[in-house]
């Protein structure tokens, strides 16, 4: 037990040790000017990733159940975080108002966690899938059609249009329907999403390997043996579902403060999006955090490195994921691959913990 | 189980490793570039970039603006280039996404862009507008029409603003007295198109006509529009304005006629575009109002050569996205010109350079009319749109 | 009397939706996967029928074949090459593959057809009913689609219950295992099961294209997923429940955008899903689930 236990840790901290280190590794290249403009600017980005696969595996991964909504979460994270922050902006010091930014994003985000939850955690499988990118669409719909603004009377809401606000003379609508949230802070940095990967990994990977990370584990492996040892399955399923929106609430707060306009699109909030966090979590090995990580770095930044190839580029995409995706789970295509890896890299270590 | 996640892990990080050499060499390749520019390239070619989608659903604005802007550089260089240097560019695809578009930037800053025509389409074109803000990069976007896309001083459009084309269509309609109810149907997902319609409505308290109905459809809900057409005739509206781009414009028409409504149809320079998607069915078209800068089929020999071109070169016939780039690059030339820049200026000089440039600088183009296009200090254009009516499937001016 | 035009309207809509949810159900009943690239089947097809019809002058019916040949070949192509290798695979990665082959199709026809949107001639020769003086109209299509929608309902339900093949899919989507024990041919099953699915989004595809009349490299994908949705609604798996839940949706759709709001439409009709789901929980049509401990 007590051995276990050691590679546990050892296995934790491994993880955290690689995200430092390309930390410092970056910070080097960027101070020495070795790092181009393109990878400087898809810093921030790789991070949100980052956080977002790490969340959802929680969901996938850990809990087992597939979700095809979390771009909804970090979309409901991303607009009350902006908003929080155009509210504020001037009114708080910049480094409180993007924290409580933060916190506002990952809680309002929670709250829809825990509500969509309660009806759809009784679902399972494929129709758990469909509601939860029912409920996305829902998120981004509905955003799309919301008007906020606010004048020396308070806040003003509408559904139709900006007029609709009846905003008094100094008014500024802040939430623009279809045009979203323009003018946010830039305020998200490469350390600051480091710190938040962090934090994100520090929260899942602690929840992994504590009572409640084995109570929701039992539940995704034999759901019906897990209850009849008494967990309280609603409450764990609740738990790590809210969790992972959080993690996507908060991740939605720093893509927010990262560009200087916020729009619900189907491209960045829709069902896309969260299939393209899915493929992040599946490619890097269900349930394996490291493997998110890995396969979020890598797969955000090979269509950009791909963009010398122009028109070509998605579609090589679409066949790398084709391909993976055999390589990794066809019998035959895999013996071949391991036939001929240089195994030796890859002792017992890289087991992931996390693995059933 | 145990099995295949080792296994995964040692793929994984076997492309890791492919991936972060590929990202050296990408790295490599774009410092060499950007040395090799500054030791022979530089004071010899300006480096003008482009952005916009040349993927995903809002391709086909962004390969007009690739395509146009591709015609104008080598025009441009057959005729001598700019300041006697020659023109470079590169176009990145953005997929019409915000994140992706300041990707886009940042690539075209390792490659050394010395101005950006672009982004085309509005969001992304605000993100883009911020970055360049920061790097005093001079902007200037051949369609990106929402407001804030020319917010900072750095940045100019080539298309009108959404709230000028949704005035001028209401006092348009007002003043010729086309109609006293009017019905609106717009895409309530897209910033263009709400844009236009809020101004419209806005301006419309002003004009001597009514807005009778107004419904909204989104980008996710874009085939069907029986119901938002049955509300518009069940209220009696004599025009439908649509302020939205020609192809859900092309299915509103056939769907009308299939009701068996025929109300005049009042479009924006979005709907430019629309007698010439494949195989549509003119007729339907048939009555049509629309201000438009531009019109693939005007007699003016500018127009014509350009339009035939285009459609040696590329296959289809340009639409207003296509005219404004063309435009747009001739703008950075004259203004390029105006401003006497040399190529082995930095972004930063350049742009300092250029921004009062454009403010005196006059550009006939395609869009520009007979008095031209000329600019003002906010980044707003100053041209007249023309009020086109589609008769016997060709435009004549009203 | 506007009444009823929106339930028209809605009809005709949700046909539509129903005739892909009927290929969409097909597949997931036999090969438990949610196919994300069938409507992107639908989008191939379209373009096969504008390219042979309006294009190159074939006759309507004629072009629907090739394009059901063309797609039915497409459809088992992609399975061996893609889905077969991954029969063995949690569900999870035959999803991801599912999606990258959406993404394939999708910049395939991006990369040869363009972005250019096409105008599509409709297939259906005629024009449609007329009633009440012009005040109620049914299009042609409407009808076609319905009608079609129908026969494929009928046809297929007689298929599986009758046919030696039909009844080796109906023992593949119960268990596999069991099914290949009884020597029933699963791989070929499964292929079989393919190929009607992607000729059935070939027919799809020219009834999608003539009742909206546009064609681009996006045209299969939201219709996709809402017949996805519709397939979910009835009951995925259930041919019956395909073709309700597609009706359905295109009722509501419609009515919530004529009576609720134009904007908000979608999240309507997805929050009525949900509701549903969360009453009945495998869907209108669909069959409960027995919990095996």
């Amino acid at each position: 037990m007590k051995k276990t236990m050691s590679k546990t840790t050892k296995s934790n901290f491994i993880t955290y040790g690689m995200v430092l280190a390309v930390y410092l590794i970056v910070q080097v290249m960027i101070m020495t000017g070795n790092l181009s403009s393109l990878l400087q600017g898809l810093l921030v980005p790789l991070c949100i990733y980052v956080i977002l696969a790490v969340s959802l595996n929680l969901t996938v991964g850990i809990l087992g159940e597939l979700s095809l909504g979390h771009a909804g979460f970090m979309c409901v994270g991303a607009f009350s975080g902006a908003f929080f922050s155009k509210c504020t902006n001037g009114v708080l010091p910049d480094g409180l108002r993007f924290l409580l930014a933060l916190l506002i994003g990952a809680l309002v985000a929670a709250v829809f966690g825990i509500l969509i939850g309660i009806p759809v955690l009784r679902l399972y499988g494929d129709y758990l899938a469909i509601v939860t990118l029912a409920f996305g669409e829902i998120i981004k719909n509905v955003i799309n059609v919301l008007f906020v603004g606010r004048d020396s009377n308070g806040f003003h809401f509408s559904t139709k249009d900006t007029m609709s606000l009846n905003l008094a003379e100094g008014g500024e609508a802040i939430v623009k329907g279809p045009q979203g949230i323009s003018g946010t802070p830039k305020d998200a940095t490469f350390t600051i999403g480091v710190i938040l990967i962090l934090l994100t990994l520090v929260i899942v990977l602690n929840m992994i390997n504590s009572r409640t990370g084995r109570a929701i584990m039992a539940i995704r492996d034999n759901r019906i043996a897990a209850e009849s040892v008494g967990i309280d399955i609603t409450k764990y399923k609740l738990l790590a579902f809210s969790v992972s929106a959080a993690l996507a609430g908060m991740a939605g707060v720093l893509y927010a403060h990262n560009l200087s306009t916020l729009t619900a699109l189907p491209k960045n909030f829709g069902y896309n999006m969260s299939i393209t966090i899915l493929v992040f979590v599946v490619l890097g090995g269900i349930g394996s955090i490291r493997g998110s990580i890995i396969a979020a770095v890598i797969l955000t930044l090979l269509p950009e490195l791909l963009r010398g190839l122009n028109d070509y580029r998605m579609l090589i995409y679409a066949i790398v994921l084709i391909v993976m995706m055999i390589l990794n789970w066809n019998p035959k295509a895999k013996a071949i691959l391991i036939k001929y890896s240089p195994k030796a890299l890859f002792g017992k270590k890289n087991a992931a913990k996390e693995d059933k | 189980m145990k099995k295949s996640t080792k296994f995964l892990s040692l793929l994984l990080a076997g492309v890791l490793t492919v991936g972060s050499l590929a990202g050296c060499g990408g790295d490599k390749a774009a410092s060499d570039s950007a040395s090799s520019t500054e030791a022979s390239a530089d004071g010899e070619v300006f480096k003008i970039g482009g952005i916009g989608p040349t993927t995903g659903a809002a391709a086909i604005y962004g390969q007009a603006v690739k395509n146009a802007m591709e015609l104008a550089v080598n025009e441009i260089n057959e005729a001598g280039g700019i300041n006697g240097a020659q023109v470079e560019m590169k176009f990145e695809d953005d997929e019409h996404d915000a994140e992706k578009s300041v990707n886009a930037y940042n690539t075209l800053k390792d490659w050394g862009m010395q101005a950006l025509l672009g982004t085309v389409t509005s969001t992304p074109c605000i993100a883009v507008a911020a970055e360049a803000t920061n790097d005093n990069m001079f902007l200037l976007t051949p369609s990106g029409s929402a407001v804030d896309c020319v917010a900072a001083e750095n940045a100019f459009r080539v298309c009108f603003s959404d709230p000028g084309q949704g005035a001028a269509s209401a006092q348009y309609i007002g003043e010729n007295k086309l109609a006293s109810k009017v019905a609106v149907i717009y895409d309530s997902s897209d910033v263009y198109s709400s844009g236009i319609y809020e101004k419209f409505a806005a301006e419309a308290a002003n004009q001597e006509f009514e807005i009778v109905s107004a419904e909204a459809f989104t980008a996710d809900n874009n085939k069907d529009f029986s119901t938002q057409l049955q509300k518009a005739k069940d209220a009696g509206a004599e025009l439908v304005f649509l302020p939205i781009y020609y192809t859900e414009a092309a299915l509103i028409l056939g769907q009308a006629d299939k009701m068996g409504y025929d109300p005049t149809f009042f479009g924006c320079d979005g709907m430019d575009g629309i007698l010439t998607v494949e195989n549509f069915d003119t007729a339907l078209a048939e009555g049509v109002m629309l201000l438009t800068p531009f019109a693939a089929d005007a007699d003016d020999e500018a127009t014509q050569k350009f339009v035939s071109t285009y459609k040696e070169k590329y296959g289809d016939i340009p639409n207003q996205f296509a005219a404004d780039a063309y435009d747009g690059m001739y703008a950075i030339k004259a203004a390029f010109e105006k401003a006497e820049v040399t190529p082995d200026m930095s972004a930063s000089d350049i742009c300092e350079a250029v921004k009062p440039a454009m403010t005196e600088i006059n550009v006939k183009g395609l869009t520009g009319g007979e008095d031209g296009i000329t600019w003002t200090a906010d980044g707003e254009p100053n041209k007249s749109p023309k009020a086109v009516v589609i008769k016997d499937g060709a435009y004549t001016a009203m | 009397m506007s009444f009823i035009s929106y339930l028209i309207n809605g009809l005709s809509l949700g046909s539509v939706y129903a005739i892909i949810a009927l290929g969409y159900t097909m597949v997931y009943g036999i090969a438990k996967m949610l196919n994300f690239a069938h409507g992107d089947i639908i989008m191939i097809g379209g373009y096969v029928v504008f390219f042979s019809a309006s294009s190159a002058g074939m006759p309507p019916l004629l072009a629907v074949l090739l394009s059901v040949i063309v797609c039915t070949v497409l459809g088992v192509t992609i399975e061996r090459i893609a889905y077969k290798p991954l029969r063995e695979a949690p569900s999870l990665a035959v999803l991801i593959t599912a999606i990258g082959v959406s993404y394939l199709l999708q910049n395939v026809a991006l990369l040869l057809f363009g972005a250019n949107p096409k105008s599509f001639t409709s297939v259906v020769p005629f024009s449609g009913l007329s009633l009440a003086g012009g005040k109620l109209n049914i299009s042609g299509e409407a009808i076609v689609t319905i009608l079609s929608g129908i026969v494929i309902m009928v046809g297929l339900s007689v298929f599986i219950k009758r046919t030696k093949a039909g009844q080796a899919m109906l023992a593949v989507s119960e268990d596999k295992g069991a099914a290949q024990l009884m020597g029933i041919n699963v791989n070929g099953t499964i292929g079989l099961t393919f190929a009607i699915g992607s000729a059935l989004a070939a027919v799809a595809g020219a009834l999608l294209c003539s009742a909206y009349p546009t064609l681009n490299p996006y045209t299969g994908s939201m219709p996709g997923i809402k017949a996805f949705v519709a397939a979910v609604f009835g009951g995925i798996g259930s041919i019956p429940g395909a073709m309700i839940g597609g009706i359905l949706l295109g009722v509501i759709e419609i009515l919530s955008k004529a009576y609720i709001s134009s904007q908000l439409s979608d999240a309507i009709v997805f929050s009525v899903l949900i509701i549903v789901l969360l009453v009945k929980p495998t869907g209108i049509m669909g069959k409960k689930i027995n919990e095996k401990v």
